[in-house]
């Protein structure tokens, strides 16, 4: 079958930062992938370059074994490929227009994406917010007067608008409350299994990781550390920084005084120096 | 006599369908660790300004806030002044936005012990100094003379820390204070305050939304829906058993770490908004357990447990509701 995404040897560099350097994976039908790291480790860069926001100064990226995005000729298959992998924001105010209702703003994306008729659009515009647990309520509602859940669920039922191999969502779920995060995350574990959406799911929390992802890829200082299910990976952390970001989760019994020297030994024995200047 | 009593406190905005804060009874002693979780919006931050006085202009305020006995609502400039820089102070979520970006640490750490204590510029910065030490950054001369953005998130929120400590308070409230910062920052933020918490005796009321974090770090745990408190226990209790049903939701809505993965129940809908009200229990529209005819008449108090006298919980059904499932899926 052949993968979603494949990616191989991503970096990229800002000046004198290199934000990424060496991210390769591979994204099968349905597969869900969380990048995982501190802030500053490249989940964004990495997220951004997937869907084309950030150009990589090298490596490539494959989506649905088409040629890599900088080889495509004509606009079309640049489309196709826009079209083909979709990313949800942690502010769904960049992928909803605050002055058009949700229900416009989804008929408008099926518009644009070659759907002419009026009355297929209302009918798949009412199949997306089912999809995402909206119904005509929100629809009429414009984005400012929906709460901040049902404002994700929108911004994902925009990005399923186009019918998606991937969605990348950067942080999506973080600023959620948890009650609403649970609601979230079952919508997305159901387009997964319904649809073989892939996911490509950044965030600093590993025990929504685990909840959404069959892998993890943890990043530190822009290169990956460990690639493994994310079931192997936190049962017996393989790297020492996969280990201390394990550590770090508050649970009964913790120790936070431990986790504070370990990070300084696993920043003291890396080679950068940031985190010797933040400590 | 308590660090911090709160009692039936109640904070009426003009124009809100509902009070900000309905009769916040919550009490704190001298060296305990208290937590306050819930949703956005639920009345977290409200709550603990009012142990600085700080209540929302307009509001029509009820109730007493007791700290050390001295009741902080319609007091006079001169109670607040001597609790706000003797008593009580305030560690904020986001050190970006607590300290002025144009002023250099010293300034930040040094003017306030000059304006409210009148010590010279020698004396304050020896203070500073002290206090930076004291939040464990490497190098405190250095600091002093440094801007906001010269440190990371981590470093500036041990500035905003030490700020806090400088009027040796014996009550420190935590907003939120790790919820802008890495996890493993985090740890390292909870480790310094959790020592300094030890050392000094304090007294210290931690918000914050992350329910694991509070059954991690503190002795007991109010739990807050909708400018109520619905729900108190030791924190090993609360995580363990959860009584209330919203706190059962809170549970069912986390994913955990370890053991099996089931799908998460999240509670339907969404947190109460100001502009709505309900004329029995708050999380009657939420709640799985609502009985029509007897939650949505008159709202539940909060009630000690006739099983667990330590704990108390506002819900009309609590002695009846079965053991929550969450308990066995946890460690
Ligand atoms: N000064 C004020 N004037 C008007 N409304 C206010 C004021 N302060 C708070 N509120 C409102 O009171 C309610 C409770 O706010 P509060 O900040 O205590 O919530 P919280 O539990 O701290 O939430 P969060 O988790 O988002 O910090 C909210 O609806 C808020 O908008
Ligand atoms: S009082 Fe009724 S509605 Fe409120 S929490 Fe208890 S059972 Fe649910
Ligand atoms: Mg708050």
């Amino acid at each position: 079958m052949t993968a979603l995404l494949e990616v191989s040897h991503l970096r990229k560099t800002y000046g004198a930062t290199t934000a990424v350097d060496g991210v390769s994976f591979s994204l099968p039908p349905g597969g869900a992938l969380g990048l995982v790291g501190e802030s500053g480790s490249g989940k964004t860069t990495t997220a951004r370059m997937l869907v084309g926001l950030e150009r990589p100064d090298s490596g490539t990226i494959r989506v649905l074994g088409e040629a890599p995005a900088a080889t495509l000729r004509g606009r079309t298959a640049r489309l196709a490929r826009a079209k083909a992998v979709q990313m949800v924001f942690q502010d769904p105010y960049l992928s909803l227009d605050g002055r058009l209702t949700v229900g416009s703003t989804l008929d408008g994306v099926l518009r644009l994406h070659g759907c002419h008729d009026r009355a297929t659009r209302a009918s798949r515009v009412r199949e997306l917010l089912a999809q995402v647990g909206l119904g005509e309520r929100e629809a009429a509602a414009l984005p400012r007067h929906l709460s901040g859940g049902q404002r994700q669920r929108a911004a994902i039922a925009r990005a399923l608008a186009v019918e998606p191999a991937v969605l990348v969502l950067d942080e999506a779920v973080s600023a959620l409350d948890v009650s609403v995060q649970a609601q979230v995350l079952n919508v997305l574990t159901d387009i997964r299994r319904e649809a073989g959406i892939g996911l490509v799911f950044v965030s600093h929390d590993l025990a929504v990781v685990r909840y959404v992802c069959d892998e993890a890829l943890v990043l530190l200082r822009g290169r990956p550390v460990e690639h493994r299910p994310i079931a192997d990976l936190l049962d017996d952390p393989g790297h020492p920084y996969t280990r201390l970001l394990l550590d770090s989760v508050p649970r009964p019994g913790w120790d936070p005084e431990t986790i504070a020297r370990r990070r300084r030994e696993v920043h003291l024995a890396g080679q950068g120096d940031r985190f010797l200047r933040e400590l | 006599m308590t660090l911090l009593e709160i009692d039936a406190l109640t904070v009426e905005l003009p124009g809100a369908a509902r009070p900000v804060l309905d009769a916040v009874t919550l009490r704190l002693a001298a060296g305990e660790v208290v937590g306050l979780v819930g949703e956005s919006g639920s009345g977290k931050s409200v709550t603990a300004r009012s142990a600085l006085g700080l209540l929302p202009a307009r509001a029509r305020v009820t109730g007493r806030v007791l700290v050390e006995g001295r009741d902080l609502v319609g007091a006079d400039a001169a109670r607040l002044r001597e609790v706000r820089t003797g008593v009580a102070s305030m560690v904020f979520q986001d050190p970006r936005a607590g300290i002025n970006p144009v002023r250099r640490i010293g300034d930040f750490l040094t003017e306030p012990l000059r304006l409210t204590k009148g010590w010279s510029r020698r004396e304050a910065e020896a203070r500073a100094l002290e206090l930076l030490a004291a939040v464990g950054l490497p190098d405190p001369p250095r600091h002093l003379r440094q801007y906001p953005h010269q440190l990371s998130g981590g470093m500036l929120q041990r500035v905003m820390i030490a700020g806090a400590l400088a009027g040796e308070p014996r009550l420190l409230l935590c907003d939120e204070p790790t919820t802008a910062l890495d996890v493993s920052t985090q740890a390292e933020i909870l480790a310094l305050l959790g020592g300094l918490q030890r050392a000094r005796g304090l007294g210290m009321l931690l918000i914050t939304h992350d329910i694991e974090l509070a059954a991690a770090s503190c002795d007991r745990v109010y739990v807050m829906y909708a400018g109520r408190i619905v729900e108190q226990a030791p924190a090993a209790e609360l995580f363990g058993s959860p009584r209330h049903p919203y706190t059962r939701g809170l549970l069912g809505s986390t994913p955990p770490l370890t053991g099996p993965l089931e799908r998460l129940r999240p509670v339907p809908g969404a947190p109460m908004s100001l502009a709505e009200s309900a004329p029995g229990c708050a999380f009657a529209a939420r709640c799985t357990f609502a009985e029509p005819g007897r939650c949505d008449h008159s709202a539940p108090e909060l009630l000690p447990l006739t099983a667990a006298p330590d704990r108390s919980a506002a819900c009309f059904r609590v002695a009846e509701l079965p053991n929550p499932a969450v308990t066995e899926a946890r460690p």
